[in-house]
C-alpha cells in the first residue's frame, strides 16, 4: 500500500509550521513546530484530543485563517511551490481545485439555500471553466462515484432533504470534483453513526486505491487511524509529541502520551479490565501552557528533565518528543498497556 | 433463570410504547403516527448495569426518558420498585422522582452559570428534603468527595470547569438524592478518550460503593460493553437483541448486533485480530415509514422473503439472549456461509 517513491519529492511538504493567533493581550501559540510528508496516495493522520491543535494546523496548510490575527510560520510545499508565499488569488486557485477539504459537519460546507447539485456544479464551473451541462453531468458522476443512490435525482435535492451520511457524502463529491491530488478531512466521520462511518472510511480507501489521492486525515479515533493510515502524528497541546509509521504507532508506540491513549480506550474484545487506564487531569489550554514538556504535569513517568523542553528522539521515520530512554521504554510501556501481567498484546 | 436468589426488579417494563404525532393540522385525523418507542419490554435488577445500544434515532434516549417517566407513555406498563407507574401524575410521581436520576451528555446545560456549584447540588437537597438543613454543607463534602472534586470547588461557578470536571458535578448532584437508579445518557460522548476513561471509571466505582443500578445509554459499544452487565440493541424503536454483555458482544445473535459491531474500527494492540466487516448499505429506513415485516429488513444481509412479511417478536434463546430474528446466530450456526453466499452484500476486507 505505501506508495511513497523516494525519488521523487512528496506531494506535500510541510516543515516547522507554527500557527499563532492574536488576541486581544498576548499571541497564543496553537501549533509549534509541526513537520511531515505527504507523499503520492498516501493517508496520513493526524491524532489528538480537542485543543492539541490539530485543526489549526490543518488551517495554516489551507491557510484558512483569518490573516488580521494569525501569525503562520515554517513552510509549506505543495507540488513544488511554497502555498505560505503565495499570493491569496493563486492559494484559493489552489484550494478546492488541488486540494479538497471536508469538515467535520457536513453542514458547514453546504448552503442550506441551493441544491447539492448546484453545489457541486458551481464549484465546477469556476475552478474548471466549464459549461452548465457538463458540470451536471460531472456532478452525477461524482455522487454515483460516492455512492449516493439515484444520483441525478440527488442533484435537485437540498441538504434538509438527506440525511447525515448522504451530507458528508455530497460534500465529499464537491471536495473531488475537481480531481484533487490532496484531500484534507478534518473529522470526517465523528458525526456519523458507526455502520455509516464504515461505510465512508471504505469510499476513501477507495478513492485512494482507484484515483492515488493523497488524504490527510485527522481524527481523535485511533480504531479509524489503524484501519486507515498510513503514517501517524500524534499532537498535544500544538506539538507533535509523536511521529511514525502506522504499524509502529501500535506496535512499538514511545511517547507516554501515545501509551495514555492506546490504554483509555476500551477493548471491544477479550478481557474486560476493572479499571480503564485513564491519564489523569485534562489537557491544558493554549493560554496556560507548562514549561518544557507539555504532557509533563499528566505523565506518571514524569522526572526532573521535564521542566526543559524535550529532545526529539529519532529512528529513521519514528520520532518522539521525550526525554525517557529507550532503554527503559518498553518496561514503563507495559506498566501502562499491561498493567496486570507481562503479556503482550 | 428464576432462581430463588434473583431480586425482585427495580425496573420492569412490558410493551412500552412511546408514540408521536408528526404533521397533525386542524384536520381531524390528520398527521401520521411516528412510535419512537415501539413495544419494548425489558427489566432491570438491583446492582445491574444494562447498556442501551443503537444508532442516532433509534429511540434509546426517548426510552430512557420514558423510563423515568419524564415522558408520558402511550402504551404498555412500567414498574418502579414494583410499583405500577405507567399513568401516575406528577404529583404521584414525586416520591418516585429522587429515587431515579438521569445524568445527560451535556451536563453544562443543566447547570445555571450564574450559581455557584454548591449552591447547584443543595438544590435538590432542600427541595426535597432529604437531610435536615444543617447537615448539609457536610452532605455537599461528601459528594464532591465521591465524584472526585476538592470541596473548594463548591464556592465555583460553572464555567470554571472542564467537561470533565463538570460531568462529576452532574454526577454529584444525581446522587445527592441517594437514587437507587440512574439513567445516564451518553454521560461521556462528548468527553475526550483519555477524559472519558476517567468518568467510566468513576462510573463503575460508584456502582460498587453506593450499591448502585445504572441504564447505560450510549452509542459507543466499546464503553457500554466496559460498563454493562447486559446489554440491549435497539433498532427502530424495538429492541432487537438483549442478553448478558459478554454473549450480545462475543457471539452476536442478530445480524444487525453483528454488523453495528463489526462497523466499529479498534486499534489493533488491542487484542482484535483482522477481522470481517459486514458493510450495511443505505441508511436507517424513516420511523414515520417503518418497513413490514422485520424492520430490519432493509439492510439486512441474510434476508429472505418472510423476514419483508412477518416481523420477528423478541424470543428467548436457550444461553439467557432475547432476540428479535427469524434467524438467529444460534438456530443457524453457518450464518457466515449464508453471509458470504447473499451476493456481494458482505464485504471482506483485508
Amino acid at each position: 500500500m505505501n506508495a511513497t517513491s523516494e525519488a521523487r519529492a512528496p506531494l506535500l511538504e510541510v516543515t516547522g509550521l507554527a500557527v499563532s493567533f492574536a488576541t486581544e493581550s498576548a499571541l497564543i501559540s496553537a501549533v509549534t513546530d509541526v513537520s511531515f510528508k505527504v507523499g503520492d496516495g498516501e493517508i496520513v493522520s493526524i491524532v489528538g484530543e480537542s485543543g492539541s491543535g490539530k485543526t489549526a494546523a490543518l488551517l495554516g496548510i489551507l491557510r484558512l485563517t483569518d490573516r488580521r490575527n494569525t501569525k503562520i510560520e515554517g513552510s509549506v510545499t505543495f507540488r513544488g511551490r511554497r502555498l505560505l508565499d503565495l499570493p491569496e488569488r493563486e492559494m484559493r486557485r489552489i484550494r478546492g481545485r488541488e486540494i479538497g477539504f471536508i469538515s467535520q459537519n457536513p453542514m458547514t460546507a453546504l448552503t442550506p439555500v441551493h441544491t447539492i447539485g448546484w453545489q457541486i456544479e458551481e464549484q465546477i464551473r469556476v475552478h474548471l471553466n466549464l459549461a452548465h451541462a457538463v458540470a451536471r453531468r460531472r456532478a452525477t458522476e461524482l455522487l454515483d462515484e460516492v455512492g449516493l443512490p439515484n444520483p441525478a435525482k440527488a442533484l435537485d435535492l437540498y441538504p434538509h432533504q438527506l440525511s447525515g451520511g448522504m451530507r458528508q457524502r455530497a460534500v465529499i463529491a464537491m471536495a473531488l470534483s475537481c480531481n484533487p491530488s490532496l484531500l484534507v478531512a478534518d473529522e470526517p466521520t465523528t458525526a456519523l453513526d458507526v455502520t455509516v462511518q464504515a461505510q465512508v472510511l471504505e469510499l476513501l480507501r477507495r478513492l485512494r486505491l482507484n484515483f492515488g489521492l493523497s488524504i490527510i486525515l485527522v481524527t481523535h479515533d485511533l480504531g479509524v487511524v489503524d484501519e486507515m493510515a498510513d503514517r501517524v502524528l500524534v499532537m498535544y497541546a500544538g506539538r507533535v509529541v509523536e511521529r511514525a509509521p502506522a504499524d509502529l504507532i501500535f506496535e512499538d508506540p514511545w511517547h507516554p502520551y501515545t501509551w495514555g491513549l492506546l490504554a483509555s480506550i476500551p477493548p471491544l474484545h477479550g478481557e474486560r479490565p476493572a479499571r480503564l487506564a485513564a491519564i489523569p487531569g485534562t489537557p491544558p489550554v493554549p493560554t496556560d501552557l507548562p514549561k518544557g514538556c507539555h504532557f509533563a504535569p499528566r505523565c506518571r513517568f514524569r522526572f526532573a528533565p521535564c521542566a526543559e523542553t524535550p529532545p526529539r528522539q529519532e529512528d529513521g521515520e519514528h520520532a518522539a518528543l521525550c526525554f525517557i530512554d529507550p532503554s527503559g521504554r518498553p518496561r514503563l510501556r507495559a506498566q501502562v498497556l499491561n498493567p496486570s501481567s507481562g503479556q503482550a498484546a | 433463570m428464576s432462581a430463588d436468589s434473583v431480586p425482585a426488579p427495580l425496573v420492569e417494563a412490558e410493551r412500552l410504547t412511546k408514540r408521536y404525532v408528526v404533521g397533525r393540522t386542524i384536520m381531524p385525523g390528520s398527521g401520521r403516527a411516528l412510535y419512537a418507542v415501539d413495544g419494548v419490554s425489558l427489566t432491570v435488577r438491583p446492582m445491574e448495569t444494562l447498556g442501551l445500544v443503537g444508532e442516532s434515532g433509534c429511540g434509546k434516549s426517548t426510552l430512557g426518558c420514558c423510563l423515568t417517566r419524564l415522558y408520558d407513555i402511550n402504551g404498555g406498563t412500567l414498574r418502579f420498585e414494583g410499583v405500577d407507574i405507567t399513568k401516575s401524575s406528577r404529583r404521584e410521581l414525586r416520591p418516585f422522582r429522587r429515587r431515579m436520576q438521569m445524568i445527560f451528555q451535556d451536563p453544562s446545560a443543566s447547570l445555571n452559570p450564574r450559581r455557584r456549584i454548591g449552591d447547584l447540588i443543595a438544590e435538590p437537597l432542600h427541595v426535597h428534603a432529604i437531610r435536615p438543613r444543617a447537615d448539609i454543607p457536610a452532605r455537599l463534602r461528601e459528594l464532591m468527595d465521591l465524584v472526585g472534586l476538592p470541596a473548594v470547588y463548591l464556592e465555583r461557578y460553572p464555567h470554571e470547569f472542564s467537561g470533565g470536571q463538570r460531568q462529576r458535578i452532574g454526577i454529584a448532584r444525581a446522587l445527592a438524592m441517594e437514587p437507587s437508579l440512574i439513567v445516564a445518557d451518553e454521560p461521556v460522548s462528548a468527553l475526550d478518550v483519555s477524559v472519558q476513561a476517567q468518568i467510566v471509571n468513576l462510573f463503575t466505582e460508584l456502582r460498587e460503593r453506593l450499591s448502585l443500578t445504572y441504564i447505560f445509554i450510549a452509542h459507543d459499544l466499546a464503553v457500554v460493553r466496559h460498563v454493562s452487565t447486559r446489554t440491549a440493541v435497539m433498532y427502530l424503536g424495538s429492541i432487537v437483541e438483549t442478553g448478558p454483555t459478554d454473549l450480545v458482544f462475543e457471539r452476536p445473535a442478530h445480524p444487525y448486533t453483528e454488523a453495528l459491531l463489526s462497523a466499529i474500527p479498534v486499534p489493533r494492540a488491542r487484542g482484535s485480530g483482522p477481522r470481517e466487516r459486514i458493510i450495511l448499505r443505505g441508511d436507517l429506513p424513516s420511523p414515520l415509514d417503518p418497513p413490514p415485516g422485520c424492520k430490519f429488513s432493509t439492510r439486512c444481509p441474510i434476508v429472505v422473503e418472510r423476514c419483508r412479511s412477518e416481523r420477528p417478536q423478541l424470543r428467548p434463546l436457550a444461553d439467557g439472549r432475547s432476540v428479535a430474528c427469524h434467524f438467529p446466530r444460534e438456530e443457524s450456526q453457518d450464518l457466515s456461509a449464508q453471509l458470504h453466499a447473499s451476493d456481494g452484500k458482505m464485504l471482506v476486507e483485508d
